[in-house]
């Protein structure tokens, strides 16, 4: 390295040392501490107590009196983050996708409609589950007021009923698309005119041309939003901790409210940090998946 | 191109006629869908408890009973002004410090060219992906050691909230470096030559013309600070220290069900300022959002 070299890196270096500061102790040695601890029986009160793979034997693998293996409890929670994910994540891309499509669209009042889709995205979670949790009250709720007026005698219980608890966060998730469809209207802004014409002389139809010029343009906006769903969906928690805290039946106890419990209800940090470790891998797993299949699908033009 | 029959989306307003009917009676429909729960909210904070009970309700009470907001602005259980002030202290710190931090090491990302740089962008970028829940249990830890030993308490403060924005977030070093990226060197360089140091560079050229790039920082973290549930619901344990989340959240717990002409009018308080602040700065929110997805 040469001396120029050597003031550079100096100079860089110190720019970077709030944040250098910052990732070696609020984030490189937690989560050296987090493996630790998940290899540890640790409450808090006494120190972690190295248990090598226990935790994760406990978790996953360990016969259970009830039958089956493992935590229920553990599997129970990776099922309904799971059940939510499919519905929810998969929806969210889908509406929020179409929502630009139709607010790109050079209309009167085009304003007016993005600033309305926008702004559930800016309530906060506690205030949106609050809100939520008073729409779909089985008494006097908005929707089932709107469902007896229509002649329904015995609309469900939203989020009493097991059946229908899950698919109404889910259904919940949406409204708060706004950010999402701000993100993929920049994208779609940025697609060049020319494409379009060009493909309209060549008799390509709206579908057509939505297939084959507008999804690839935009295919990294896509992949930027399915990356960000995939971690945001993996760690929902305020807004079942708010509306349902879990219930009915256990039916909307997520992943990180399950860990949440195990750590500071029950003092069981050495397994709630074995909980987090596990939700680490699988969001690096799906985000990994994602960046794979993205050579086959995500197109980057080269400007 | 006129004889195409079907119109696309993008041309139809080149165009008007029946395609553009049907793109407003869309958007006219979702729009409906999208206001009706806070006009909902609305409805319901301006109800006595009575009204909440009625069937069927009347979207606009009669008579209009803004009494509950008065009631809630200094309940004994959701004190609103005490909450806000907590809030508002936790989410000013951090404002401040993330926007300090994160331009100084925004500025060393784009401005400074040294070896290793792109490697430790990445790294910061991957830290991006790590959920919450994998730094709780360690960081409640720290803190509580902190405490230990003589650094003043830290749990049961707002530190553990604050203090960490003071060291940069990735998601705001990587909005800022994207936006100091766009400023030409040339700029640099002259000042570089005629003696300025890189600090007087950062300092004087390249932060007042990011102006625009740190509303939008501020606004997120701000939001950001206001929304926040887990991390206060973690780190704070009396309830004089509330922030808004924390203490709606409880209301919530208590009072569901036949307070909800309270809960909401609580609800409509906490939104409040956010609305505000969005159709003070609505531009720069919007382009702020749009240049995260997309210049990635």
């Amino acid at each position: 390295m040469t001396k120029k070299e050597f003031t550079q890196l100096g100079k860089g270096l110190a720019f970077l040392s709030p944040w250098l500061f910052g990732f070696l102790t609020l984030t490189a040695l937690p989560i050296l501490m987090s493996l630790y601890y998940a290899t540890s029986d640790y409450s808090l009160l006494q120190g972690p107590l190295h248990i090598g793979g226990e935790n994760f034997n406990e978790m996953m693998a360990k016969a259970h009196p009830g039958g089956g293996h493992g935590d229920p409890d553990f599997w129970k929670s990776v099922k309904n983050t799971g059940y939510y994910a499919l519905m929810a994540l998969p929806a969210g891309m889908m509406v929020s996708f179409g929502l630009a499509l139709l607010l790109n669209a050079k209309i009167k009042g085009q304003g007016i409609y993005r600033t309305i889709i926008f702004l559930p995205s800016l309530v906060p979670a506690v205030a949106s589950a609050v809100l939520w949790g008073w729409i779909y009250n089985s008494k006097l709720g908005l929707i089932n007021t709107l469902l007896r007026n229509l002649g329904m005698t015995n609309p469900p219980g939203w989020l009493t009923d097991p059946r229908w608890a899950m698919p109404s966060i889910a259904f919940m998730s949406l409204w708060g698309v706004g950010n999402t469809v701000v993100i993929y209207l920049a994208g779609l802004q940025d697609v060049p005119r020319e494409l379009y014409e060009a493909a309209e002389i060549d008799g390509a139809g709206p579908v057509r041309r939505l297939f084959s010029v507008t999804i690839p343009m935009v295919s990294p906006v896509i992949f930027f939003n399915l990356i960000m769903a995939i971690i945001g969906t993996l760690q929902v928690f305020t807004v079942p901790m708010i509306m349902t805290e879990g219930k009915p039946d256990g039916a909307t106890m997520f992943y990180t409210m399950a860990l949440y419990e195990n750590a500071f209800t029950y003092l069981k940090m050495g397994y709630a940090s074995a909980m987090a470790w596990v939700q680490l891998l699988a969001v690096l797993a799906l985000t990994g998946l994602a960046f794979w299949s993205s050579r086959k699908w995500v197109y980057y033009s080269t400007k | 191109m006129s004889k195409t029959s079907g119109d696309s989306i993008e041309a139809v307003g080149r165009k008007g006629g029946l395609e553009a009917w049907m793109v407003h009676l869309g958007l006219v429909l979702v729009c409906a869908g999208f206001m009706l729960p806070i006009l909902w909210m609305v409805s319901t904070s301006l109800k006595t408890v009575e009204q909440t009970g009625e069937f069927p309700p009347h979207f606009v009470p009669a008579p209009v009973h803004p009494q509950n907001y008065q009631d809630v602005w200094n309940h004994k259980t959701f004190h609103f002004l005490l909450f806000a002030r907590n809030t508002l202290i936790i989410a000013v710190l951090s404002v401040v410090g993330n926007c300090l931090a994160s331009s100084l090491v925004a500025y060393g990302f784009s401005k400074i060219r040294f070896k290793g740089r792109g490697l430790l962008f990445a790294l910061m970028l991957s830290t991006m992906m790590i959920p919450f829940p994998v730094l709780m249990v360690s960081l409640f830890t720290i803190f509580r050691w902190l405490g230990d030993h003589h650094m003043g308490q830290w749990l049961g403060t707002y530190k553990p909230l604050w203090v960490p924005a003071w060291f940069g977030s990735a998601f705001s070093i990587f909005l800022l470096r994207q936006f100091f990226m766009t400023i030409p060197d040339e700029l640099s360089e002259a000042a570089r030559i005629d003696g300025c140091s890189e600090f007087g560079i950062f300092w004087r050229i390249i932060l007042p013309l990011a102006k625009p790039a740190l509303v939008v920082v501020g606004l997120f973290t701000f939001m950001a600070s206001w929304n926040d549930y887990l991390g206060p619901l973690v780190y704070i344990q009396n309830q004089d220290q509330y922030t808004l989340s924390l203490g709606l959240g409880a209301f919530q717990s208590q009072h569901g069900g036949p307070q909800n002409h309270y809960l909401m009018a609580a609800s409509m308080l906490m939104i409040a300022p956010v609305l505000i602040l969005f159709f003070l700065a609505q531009k720069t929110f919007i382009q702020g959002i749009a240049t995260t997805g997309v210049k990635g």
